[in-house]
């Protein structure tokens, strides 16, 4: 009964104090202006990856060898040896397959397996970290003990081994970069985790008699998730690197299906006589890399205000 | 002094058994054996090939084995490379790669350094800004990116100054001709260096604002003095605890360009033998690489604690 009345005092008292934490962050998230242009940058990638179909007439895997490896129109110089012409807006690759298309497809998988790396290392950290972190003395060192061995290791060596493990099954291809990828997240909630865990309100849970998983769910977990979100706008550009890089040395995704890494390491190939190929995935990624820093800065300024 | 070095030192011996544990059955999971191959050999041969290689035995035995081996320095021989052990692959690509590496961490320290410094003294003009640009763009630039646009620039299209032709070999190595490093070395070190110039600059700042430094200026030292003699060594300080992490950037890195230079190291044969599914390759590879990082790692943390007083004494 008082629980309830004491839960109907607390909404008055944040209507009228009106700002809670997210509302300010975001305020000042958008105020920073390297931050929303990489926002802007990124949404743009991200619609065009999820549209690539309708934005341009050709297949991405459609080959024509009338096209081979032509320069778009426009591009300058007198060594070019052909020009693709039509909609080849960026010019075609090797087999004649519309650079442009390829780079939307490429954009899919990067960006989906840095998603979805995210997401497997968020959960496998998240409660690796918590769990550790909340557990304390015996099981909370062995845990860490764990992480530190695995630490020592340049993770993508680890990423390298599961991807000949699992056969560069391409699916498997996220699971293998999160479960690397989880070891800084587990080490930052473990940290936050010790510091709020002998604060009151987590007492006060036990004292009712919450149970452990749930109290680490409910209590612990929320009560950390600015740092993690700081560090998950970080992960997927590690992620994106980490799989166009492993794809760029011949061990990650096949064609016909490609990746930044992929386009890239092609690019290299033909530089010579085509160097558009080369250039063009550069820049999308580059620019996805860097757009994705400039927002993991601003949200570290934004969620953590102490540092200013 | 000498308690702390070998508690660490036995501290590191339980973490590399783990991961040669962990590394060894992972690998014994996994799909494929070691002469998989598109026809399917007779049940005699294929029990012979597996008794060479000790498979028939129980995995426990082979794990002792192969730690046995490991004690002396063996690693198995490689499935792929016949007649060729790991041990021998490793010792033949070790000393390019160490060229390559050291080169290039020489590089990225001295450059890295000297712009640090530089952007610190000169904070927030336009120097500072130059620097942390080029930092900021080093670190987000990947080397497979970096490496092919350098070799275009420098390779192909050749660079020629006041008459005189720059332009660098494209690849192989040559028995490690300075002309044949320099493109492989300068790639390999540009992340590394954005990284210490970083560092070094965020360090620099803050010790140019301590006491010691205002006091040395008190004394009317020569600028170049204070900054060279007073402040230099203290903010290279956290430099050292760096050089674990950085030589694991290098390996790292060293993927991708002895792949494009086409370097005979260690990384092309990690690289080839991951692509050939060569297991024992790939974990000898890997072991290897945990020892040095972790024997690194130990070596930076007695170093950081013989450099600073405050490291020992806090124990």
């Amino acid at each position: 009964m008082s629980a309830a009345f004491d839960d109907t005092a607390l909404d008055v008292a944040f209507d009228v104090s009106g700002r809670s934490l997210w509302v300010d962050a975001r305020r000042r998230l958008l105020a920073n202006k390297a931050a929303v242009a990489g926002m802007a940058v990124l949404v743009a990638i991200a619609l065009a990856a999820i549209f690539a179909p309708l934005l341009s007439p050709y297949a991405y895997d459609s080959i024509d060898y009338s096209v081979i490896s032509c320069a778009p129109d426009w591009w300058p110089g007198h060594t070019v040896l052909c020009h693709a012409g039509g909609a080849h807006w960026l010019g075609t690759d090797a087999v004649g397959r519309d650079l442009f298309i390829r780079i939307l497809y490429g954009a899919r998988v990067s960006l989906a397996v840095g998603v979805a790396a995210t997401i497997v290392s968020l959960v496998l950290g998240v409660s690796y970290g918590a769990i550790a972190g909340f557990a304390g003395r015996r099981l909370d060192g062995l845990m860490m003990r764990f992480v530190d061995v695995l630490y020592s290791l340049p993770y993508i060596f680890l990423v390298i081994v599961l991807m000949v493990i699992f056969n560069r099954n391409f699916y498997l291809t996220f699971v293998a970069i999160g479960a690397v990828e989880w070891l800084t997240m587990a080490r930052i909630v473990r940290g936050d985790t010790i510091s709020i865990r002998h604060r009151e309100f987590i007492e006060a849970a036990r004292a009712a008699g919450v149970g452990r998983f749930a109290t680490i769910g409910r209590h612990v977990v929320p009560n950390v998730v600015s740092p993690v979100v700081v560090y998950m706008s970080l992960t997927i550009p590690n992620v994106i690197l980490a799989e166009s890089f492993v794809s760029f040395l011949g061990l990650g995704i096949q064609e016909p299906l490609t990746s930044w890494g992929v386009l890239i390491s092609q690019g290299a190939d033909q530089m010579e006589s085509a160097p558009w190929l080369l250039v063009f995935p550069s820049l999308f990624m580059a620019a996805t890399l860097f757009a994705f820093n400039f927002i993991g800065d601003g949200l570290r300024d934004a969620l953590d205000p102490k540092d200013r | 002094m000498l308690g702390f070095a070998l508690r660490r030192l036995f501290g590191a011996i339980p973490t590399l058994l783990i991961i040669v544990t962990i590394s060894f059955f992972v690998m014994r999971v996994a799909p494929g054996g070691p002469f998989d191959t598109q026809r399917r050999l007779p049940p005699e041969i294929e029990r012979n090939v597996a008794a060479a290689y000790h498979l028939d035995r129980p995995l426990y035995e082979q794990y002792f084995h192969y730690l046995d081996g490991l004690v002396h320095f063996d690693l198995g021989p490689s499935y792929r490379i016949k007649d060729f052990s790991v041990s021998r692959l490793i010792a033949e690509g070790l000393p390019v790669s160490a060229q390559l590496g050291l080169s290039a961490m020489a590089l990225a320290l001295v450059f890295g350094i000297g712009f640090g410094v530089v952007a610190a003294l000169r904070q927030n003009r336009a120097a500072d800004y130059a620097v942390m640009s080029f930092a900021t763009a080093g670190i987000a630039i990947p080397t497979f990116v970096t490496a092919p646009v350098l070799t275009l620039v420098f390779g192909v299209w050749g660079v020629r100054l006041f008459g005189v032709d720059l332009s660098l070999p494209v690849g192989g190595w040559n028995n490690g001709a300075l002309a044949n490093m320099i493109l492989p070395v300068t790639v390999l070190a540009l992340p590394e260096m954005a990284i210490i110039a970083r560092l070094v600059r965020g360090s620099m700042v803050e010790v140019l604002r301590t006491n010691f430094v205002r006091t040395a200026r008190a004394k009317g030292l020569p600028y170049s003095r204070v900054v060279l003699r007073h402040a230099l060594p203290a903010a290279l300080l956290p430099l050292v605890s760096y050089l674990g992490p950085a030589f694991a950037g290098l390996l790292t890195g060293s993927l991708v360009v002895e792949r494009i230079f086409g370097i005979p190291g260690i990384g092309r044969y990690f690289v080839e033998g991951a692509i050939g599914r060569d297991y024992t390759l790939v974990l000898g590879v890997v072991i290897f690489y945990a020892a040095f990082i972790i024997i690194l790692n130990l070596v930076a943390d007695i170093l950081y604690a013989v450099l600073d007083p405050r490291v020992r004494f806090a124990r």
